[in-house]
């Protein structure tokens, strides 16, 4: 008896028919504009009229001969290396405290996650008020402390002003690690653990030479998004400081926006965009690598 | 000894994160006096209250400002998004994980991958489209444009979640004698609500958290959403009200932080599938 099927029974229609408004959204909406992106770079439109003439290489030579432009791309890479060391360090630590059975565990967990939870913009908003020229309460403290004897201008001094961006950035970012870390630590199988106990070895040994490696497809997971979120973000360097004090905290987005959407030079706004990509190839290349690299494990 | 030590570090993560939210909280309830005092100034310790506190900045956010009118936008785009992003992505999840066969891992994983291409890339562009569709300085642009990143993170968040639903059920119901569509339409659903539920509290977050599209589509103060109005338009010229500000800051981040505590497993299990076996 050969069943009778009709288009209701159909999987590969019905999953046709499913799927395609989410591809056609994200075709149209995502794909396009993407391609979109990058035409734009190669072309002198303007934000005024809807004219789109080709402009060759002549918008990447102008921005490669602009040191604001060259100073944001540097700017990118450092706070990006730099907030994502921190995020390493300070989420494999917090990871450890949080796995650990303490007193008010629940409510340190919950503090934890706030700066994740938070808007990025009112977090930004906040560090700059912490942050003021006048009222500084980190300034007021390290006088107290007997630590800071001048005066220190967070977002007035380059230097200052980038490593205040190195903070934030870490600061919200931390804690997403933190969850990823340890949902990695206790998906390592007990016995390897105890093993290790067994054979003497002490916290540290344990936690570099057993858990440290065993996790590193996790961190990596970790450090993954957070370049992504870091290496992309406008907000924060947008509320923070503006690009200033003199452009010398630009980061390629918030240049970006300056030029292709203030400025209404989309085509020089999409080509300082564009080198947002490289972040963003290393990152899928390592996923890519990584998801295969975990799926041969598991068989 | 080893107690000390992990006690210790943990009030010094506790501290790091939650200073910030413990600075909202006194700046928006303290008294002017009380607050404009320079660091420089060592006999005031600003972490306190030195004057009792106040409902000034309050009133001031509620009563003077567009705050309210923001909280309203952001409602409207969290509703049409949310609307959105369930109709597409739930099924387009659904699809991946029980109709397309082989080919649904790698497509799902495409879709996600468009989730790491960031709004930063794409405002030059969609600021182009925006204008051709006549939606700029609209909420019309941020429903449009919002599921660009709901659809793929949750099509994924959805397909996952259904891997981990066993098959039993619609399969019996085939057997009942209900189409493959009948199963979809009537039994799939009650299973898919906790992922529903997630799709939701997701959209809902990320729509709080936006700021850059906002910030490229919207200028008029009265089309703002919070995060776009609180830290663009609540400062006037060069004049901060750091009270307002903070308090509308705390505002904001209270239901945040409620919802992410609850769902945050959840979320990671979608940054983490594939590295995190188990």
């Amino acid at each position: 008896m050969t069943p009778h099927r009709t288009l209701a029974d159909r999987e590969d229609v019905l999953g046709t028919a499913m799927l395609a408004p989410a591809l056609i959204y994200v075709i149209l909406l995502v794909g396009v504009p993407f391609g979109f992106a990058i035409l734009l770079s190669f072309s002198d439109a303007t934000a005024g009229s809807l004219h789109f003439g080709w402009a060759g290489l002549r918008n990447y030579a102008a921005i490669l001969g602009d040191p604001i432009f060259l100073r944001a791309l540097r700017n990118s890479a450092i706070v990006t290396v730099g907030s994502q060391l921190l995020v390493v360090i300070l989420a494999t630590a917090a990871a450890q405290v949080l796995r650990a059975a303490f007193r008010g565990k629940r409510f340190a967990r919950f503090v934890l996650l706030l700066p994740w939870a938070v808007p990025v913009s009112l977090a930004a908003i906040a560090w700059t008020w912490i942050f003021d020229s006048t009222f500084s309460v980190i300034n007021w403290t390290l006088k107290a402390a007997g630590l800071l004897h001048g005066w220190l201008y967070w977002l007035g001094d380059p230097a200052l002003a980038l490593l205040a961006i190195i903070i934030v950035q870490a600061w919200r970012i931390f804690p997403f690690a933190t969850v990823i870390v340890l949902a990695g630590l206790s998906s390592i199988p007990q016995e390897i653990v105890e093993a290790a106990i067994v054979d003497g070895a002490g916290f540290w040994r344990r936690l570099f030479q057993v858990e440290l490696p065993l996790l590193l497809p996790v961190v990596a997971v970790a450090v993954l998004f957070g370049v992504v979120y870091t290496a992309t973000d406008l907000g924060v360097v947008y509320i923070l400081t503006g690009g200033g004090p003199a452009n010398t905290t630009h980061v390629l987005p918030t240049l970006a926006f300056q030029r292709g959407i203030q400025g209404a030079d989309l085509g020089q706004g999409a080509a300082i965009a564009v080198f947002l990509l490289p972040f963003l190839i290393v990152v899928a290349v390592a996923m890519l690598r990584l998801a295969r690299h975990t799926e041969v494990g598991a068989r | 000894m080893k107690r000390v030590a992990l006690y210790a570090a943990a009030l010094g993560f506790v501290v790091f994160a939650g200073f910030p939210f413990y600075w909202m909280l006194i700046t928006a309830f303290k008294q002017n006096r009380d607050l404009y005092v320079g660091a420089s100034d060592s006999g005031h310790i600003p972490w306190i209250f030195n004057d009792p506190p106040t409902l000034e900045h309050v009133k001031l956010l509620l009563g003077q400002t567009d705050f309210p009118r923001w909280v309203l936008n952001t409602l409207v785009v969290v509703v049409a998004v949310v609307v959105i992003t369930v109709a597409v992505a739930v099924p387009a999840g659904y699809s991946l994980a029980r109709l397309v066969g082989r080919w649904g891992e790698r497509l799902g994983m495409g879709i996600f991958f468009t989730y790491l291409i960031p709004p930063t890339l794409l405002f030059v562009p969609f600021s182009r489209l925006v204008s051709l569709l006549g939606l700029q300085d609209s909420l019309g642009a941020l429903i449009l444009i919002y599921p660009t990143i709901t659809i793929p993170f949750c099509t994924w968040l959805v397909m996952g979640f259904l891997r981990s639903v066993p098959w039993d059920i619609e399969e019996q119901a085939m057997i009942d004698g209900l189409s493959r569509l009948a199963v979809i339409l009537k039994v799939a659903p009650r299973l898919i609500v906790p992922g529903i539920l997630t799709v939701v509290v997701f959209t809902f977050t990320l729509v709080l958290q936006e700021f850059v599209y906002a910030l490229t589509f919207i200028s008029s103060v009265d089309k703002m959403t919070v995060s776009l109005g609180v830290p663009i338009a609540l400062v006037r010229g060069d004049v901060y009200h750091w009270g307002a500000l903070m308090a509308a800051a705390l505002f904001t981040s209270i239901p945040l932080a409620i919802v992410y505590n609850a769902f945050m497993d959840r979320f990671i299990q979608g940054f983490t599938m594939g590295a995190v076996k188990g």
